[in-house]
């Protein structure tokens, strides 16, 4: 599994500093069946993404509250993706692949 | 690259199945073990079975999670030879007897059959501010967003099971949960409602709807309307549950097929739909059980009479190729 895992700590440096590719982070939690529905959905889209510079990164909301509140996420999965540190488009509830690919790209 | 979705290049397959849950996947795992090739197009994996924590009914695995389950169905009918694609369809049309093209958001594709397998969908109150608020307070799945109201006030709209489900789960996590019912009765079983009354931080509002939700970045309360008096309140809420059951989705098939008067495909024993070469599994069947196992015997059902349907076209048009074997 290529995909970053995101905390309270490494979020500013990993997100809000990246600069001209995407970075999707999803927003779950262990305790979630949608969540774990969405998981594997993820790391394929990492794999697929893998070199393209385009980041796929999940976020634990239990293990980093700060982070969640601070994007208001109260309803899990959230998928919210990012361009040079501000939120692009947020996405609630599963996602389907083929458009998650298709938005990233566009971007 | 696959750029021009010209017609003559349209993917064939001999079954397109819509919905991956218990009903679409055991009819994939059918149908490709009748070496029919097979594709399911899915929103989701797993439906409503893969948002349930924990099922303990599904025979033959005792207690096992939603999700874990929904998995095993998906690599069963995967090792069998079955393609799943997520992707959402939104057009079915008849060509010709034995003829359908499918178009989704994954592309267009043609089938002999096509097997209706999706399913409900949630049914939501339809008043202003609940889209715009949905994910921000506004929730449909206490299991999934219950901890984010932990000390919060909470509201919770419905006065079936899976309402007072959601109640008691919330009493535990929240302050105060406030139960909306549009009348005076509950139609939840009762050994649920003794268990909310016991929680002591439930209070029922009957002849009660949501009107509006208000809110900025969050919601921040809600408009309330007493349909009895016609009388409007404000109550600040930081969540509002919404669990007024299920509905079909059927605008893309009530030319198709024929529907029951609540919406569900009308299926005959066989799983057949009123048309030809249509047919239809699970939860968004008239079937009156919606439940895992029921889903997918009913898929089997299904595949299995599509597999006699795609036999009898081959007899019509007498094209090679043996038969699959029916009496597998």
């Amino acid at each position: 599994m290529s995909e970053l895992n995101l905390t309270d700590a490494n979020f500013d440096q990993e997100v809000k500093n990246y600069k001209d590719k995407p970075v999707l982070v999803d927003f779950f939690a262990t305790w979630c069946g949608p969540c774990q529905v969405m998981g594997p959905i993820i790391d394929e889209l990492s794999e697929e993404l893998a070199g393209s510079g385009i980041k796929i990164a999940k976020l634990n909301v239990d293990e980093s509250q700060a982070k969640a509140g601070e994007y208001g996420v109260m309803s899990i999965p959230t998928i919210i993706i990012f361009k040079n540190g501000e939120e692009k488009e947020r996405l609630l509830g599963i996602q389907d692949k083929a458009s998650l690919k298709q938005k990233l790209e566009a971007l | 690259m696959v750029k021009l979705n010209l017609k003559k290049s349209m993917e064939q397959y001999d079954v397109v199945i819509i919905g991956g849950a218990c009903a679409g996947l055991t009819a994939a795992l059918y149908t490709a073990r009748r070496e029919l090739k097979t594709l399911v197009i899915t929103k989701t994996y797993g439906g409503q079975a893969a948002i349930t924590t924990e099922i303990e009914n599904y025979p033959g695995t005792g207690t096992i999670l939603g999700p874990e389950l929904m998995n095993k169905f998906k690599q069963q009918a995967e090792t069998a030879g079955a393609q799943i694609k997520l992707g959402e369809v939104n057009q079915v049309t008849k060509i010709e007897e034995g003829k359908f093209e499918i178009k989704s958001t994954i592309g267009a594709f043609e089938s002999k059959a096509v097997i209706l397998a999706y399913g409900l969908e949630q049914r939501t109150l339809g008043v202003p501010g609940e889209k715009k608020l949905t994910g921000r307070g506004v929730a449909y799945c206490a299991t999934c967003d219950a901890p984010f109201f932990k000390s919060k006030i909470v509201g919770v709209v419905g006065g079936g099971n899976s309402s007072f489900d959601a109640a008691e789960y919330l009493s535990n996590i929240a302050k105060k949960v406030y139960l909306f019912n549009r009348s005076d009765k509950f139609r939840a079983e009762q050994v649920l409602i003794d268990q909310v009354n016991a929680a002591g931080n439930v209070e029922s509002m009957n002849f009660t709807e949501i009107k509006e939700f208000i809110g900025e970045q969050k919601l921040e309360k809600v408009i309330l309307l007493n349909n009895q008096t016609q009388q409007e309140t404000e109550l600040n809420l930081d969540g509002v549950f919404i669990e007024i059951g299920w509905i079909t989705k059927t605008d893309m098939i009530k030319d198709l097929v024929n529907l029951d008067e609540r919406g569900y495909v009308i299926v005959d024993n066989e799983n057949k739909t009123s048309a030809p070469g249509i047919f239809a599994a699970g939860d968004i069947t008239n079937t009156p059980f919606k439940q895992a196992v029921i889903s997918a015997g009913d898929g089997a059902k299904a595949a299995m009479s599509t597999a006699k349907y795609i036999q009898m076209l081959r007899g019509k048009n007498g094209s090679i190729g043996l038969a699959p074997d029916l009496t597998r």
